[in-house]
């Protein structure tokens, strides 16, 4: 690895990403429009609908009333620790647990004290009993801004590394570049470190410029976060190192990568929780390095996170990342 | 003389295409070599080959005697016919990341100068013109003082001003005593710039020389060349070879005193006459066949 010309074709790549108005205004403008436009479209009063997560069994005697109370959307539940942060964060408006007679609310809730009332009224008996929480309310934009954040970095990552690649080697460059000492470690390692730095970089940018004008929660530490996004941007490049690898059409990488992009777009969790999904399409999400990067992103941000809670997202973005740059390398052929 | 590059019977197939089929060339230190061919010949994928490019099929290459290695990635210079540029960056900034590739440089003035790039150094390359875009090429191909350089079909499309000012460009590259590989499909250009020339068909080299030698090798006549309207229709029995044109008739001799006796015998104006030698077109279509080749 010869470090002068590692560098030389780094500050070349950035040269040229940084002097490329238009892209460089898109991957700007392009996040802060979709977070801004989630965030007047959803900042309105919403649908007037209750939701009450039901934990456990229902079958029992009381509480039939309540259930088929209109206008109040029950979900079932099965985990009461997951469910328990809905409710501090305004996500669910309360929580019942019918055959243990007691239910949640957040104090802070407007909806959970009509629904305290609603429930009061009905056929449920007085010894039910109250357990409070307390959480401000996560707003929609809230909960999907670390979503689109990562979707950008997700885009930025794949078709900044993959379709250039593949560019070079359509138009020739690659083969010129292999008739000169350059290695292709060197080569790739320029590429990667160049759409990395300029990744975080743009993300970064984005994140404050959007934090600004709307304002995100961020319960947990900025440096986490960082390296959330470098782990899961270097995995992402590397995958998609792995589709430049020898494709020589930008046209088959273009759908290439649209079709790794956009299961993984709506599989991961950018837009809707997958909890209500097919269990075999959780798993599968389990494989695309945006679910964790996504998941990890909203432990930090909503839940204040530590780096020891979201370990296991980060170890598996680590070992996709090794995984997919040593396929990238190993197949990786100028022409 | 020196010999810097050779092959010995290099082979080369493409899914059981014989693309070259056992070649065997060696290329003087010093000297301008040409290797010509129809399209489809195999003339790219021998340059591609000797560049270390394509690995071959089977056959020896050989530079300075050694296997192609990192010497000779660091001493040679090349320029395709089609190579694209980053796209937002200068002229001059490519030149600086192609010379941070090897040990030895030209200096960035010295490279400016030698190629004419002073009006356009800092322009994106982007916005260069034809001829503008292959004198830097030619620039980074020279970035590393190469001492064996592959210029590929270099004046394609260039007009014929852009193409004579790119000869003196080369020629200022022999002077200093480089080695050329050349491929072009202007026989004018080969003959211009080649100290030797191979003329390749079906993967195999079927003349190699210098134009000169093979010319006289190969042809011992000249053309007369009559415009279509000054000769007689229906034609005239002619002892002469004749051969006709959409606007002009050829004839072949070498006797070009009884020749224009014969024609001025039929009555035939000769105020348009044209006598030329043959050329290397001639025997590349001679060698080589005048039908298109996809």
């Amino acid at each position: 690895m010869n470090f002068k010309r590692f560098w030389a074709v780094f500050v070349s790549r950035n040269r040229e990403f940084l002097r490329d108005r238009s892209t460089l205004t898109w991957n700007l403008l392009f996040p802060i429009s979709l977070i801004a436009g989630f965030a007047v479209a959803f900042s309105g009063p919403g649908l007037a609908l209750y939701k009450v997560g039901v934990l456990g069994d229902t079958s029992g005697g009381s509480g039939k009333a309540f259930l088929n109370t209109r206008h109040i959307q029950f979900i079932p539940i099965t985990d009461l620790a997951a469910a328990l942060p809905k409710v501090e964060r305004h996500q669910l408006d309360m929580l019942v647990d019918l055959a243990g007679r007691r239910y949640w609310v957040n104090d802070e809730s407007p909806k959970g004290y009509v629904l305290e009332r609603v429930l009061r009224g009905s056929d449920v008996p007085a010894t039910f009993d109250k357990q409070t929480v307390s959480g401000r309310a996560i707003r929609y934009v809230d909960w999907i801004a670390p979503g689109i954040l990562a979707m950008n970095m997700m885009f930025s990552c794949l078709f900044g590394v993959g379709y250039v690649i593949v560019r070079y080697r359509k138009n020739g460059m690659l083969k010129r570049l292999k008739a000169t000492p350059l290695t292709p470690l060197e080569f790739l390692s320029a590429q990667v470190i160049s759409r990395l730095w300029l990744i975080l970089a743009t993300t970064a940018l984005v994140f404050a410029g959007t934090d600004g004008v709307i304002g995100f929660p961020m319960h947990g530490s900025y440096l986490d976060l960082g390296i959330v996004f470098l782990v899961g941007a270097v995995s992402l490049i590397s995958l998609g190192l792995i589709v430049a690898a020898r494709t020589t059409s930008e046209e088959v990488a273009a759908g290439i990568l649209n079709v790794l992009s956009w299961p993984m777009t709506f599989l991961s969790g950018v837009w809707f929780s997958l909890e209500g999904v097919h269990p075999v399409l959780q798993q599968c999400a389990q494989l695309a390095p945006l679910t964790h990067i996504i998941d990890a992103a909203r432990a930090i941000m909503i839940d204040g996170a530590g780096l020891a809670a979201i370990s296991g997202h980060l170890l598996a973005l680590s070992a996709m990342s090794v995984g997919f740059m040593a396929v990238g390398v190993w197949l990786f052929r100028w022409e | 003389m020196t010999v810097l590059l050779e092959t010995h019977n290099l082979i080369k197939y493409f899914r059981g295409v014989e693309a070259v089929n056992g070649i065997d060339l060696a290329l003087p230190a010093g000297c301008c070599f040409g290797l010509l061919g129809p399209n489809g010949a195999g003339k790219t994928t021998t340059v591609e080959l000797l560049e270390g490019i394509q690995e071959p099929t089977g056959g020896l290459i050989r530079y300075r005697g050694e296997p192609l290695g990192s010497r000779f990635r660091q001493d040679i210079g090349i320029m395709f016919q089609s190579t694209a540029l980053q796209d937002y960056v200068t002229g001059r900034e490519n030149l600086r990341m192609f010379a941070s590739f090897y040990r030895r440089t030209l200096p960035l003035v010295e490279l400016s100068e030698a190629c004419a790039l002073g009006e356009f150094l800092d322009r994106d390359t982007r916005k260069l013109s034809g001829g503008q875009r292959q004198r830097l090429l030619l620039a980074i191909a020279l970035v590393n003082d190469p001492e064996l350089i592959f210029l590929d079909e270099p004046t394609t499309g260039l007009d014929p001003q852009a193409r004579r000012n790119f000869w003196e460009l080369i020629h200022r590259i022999k002077a200093r005593g480089k080695t050329i590989l050349l491929t072009t499909h202007y026989m004018e250009e080969a003959y211009h710039l080649c100290d030797e020339i191979a003329i390749m068909d079906h993967g195999r080299i079927i003349a190699q020389g210098a134009p000169r030698e093979l010319l006289a090798a190969h042809f011992d006549d000249v053309v007369l060349q009559l415009p279509l309207a000054d000769f007689p229709d229906p034609a005239p029995p002619l002892t002469l070879t004749v051969m006709r044109s959409r606007d002009a008739v050829e004839i072949l001799t070498r006797d070009v005193n009884a020749a224009i006796r014969e024609l001025l015998a039929w009555n035939i104006s000769l105020a348009r006459l044209q006598i030329r030698p043959r050329t290397l077109e001639d025997l590349f279509l001679e060698l080589t066949g005048q039908g298109l080749r996809a």
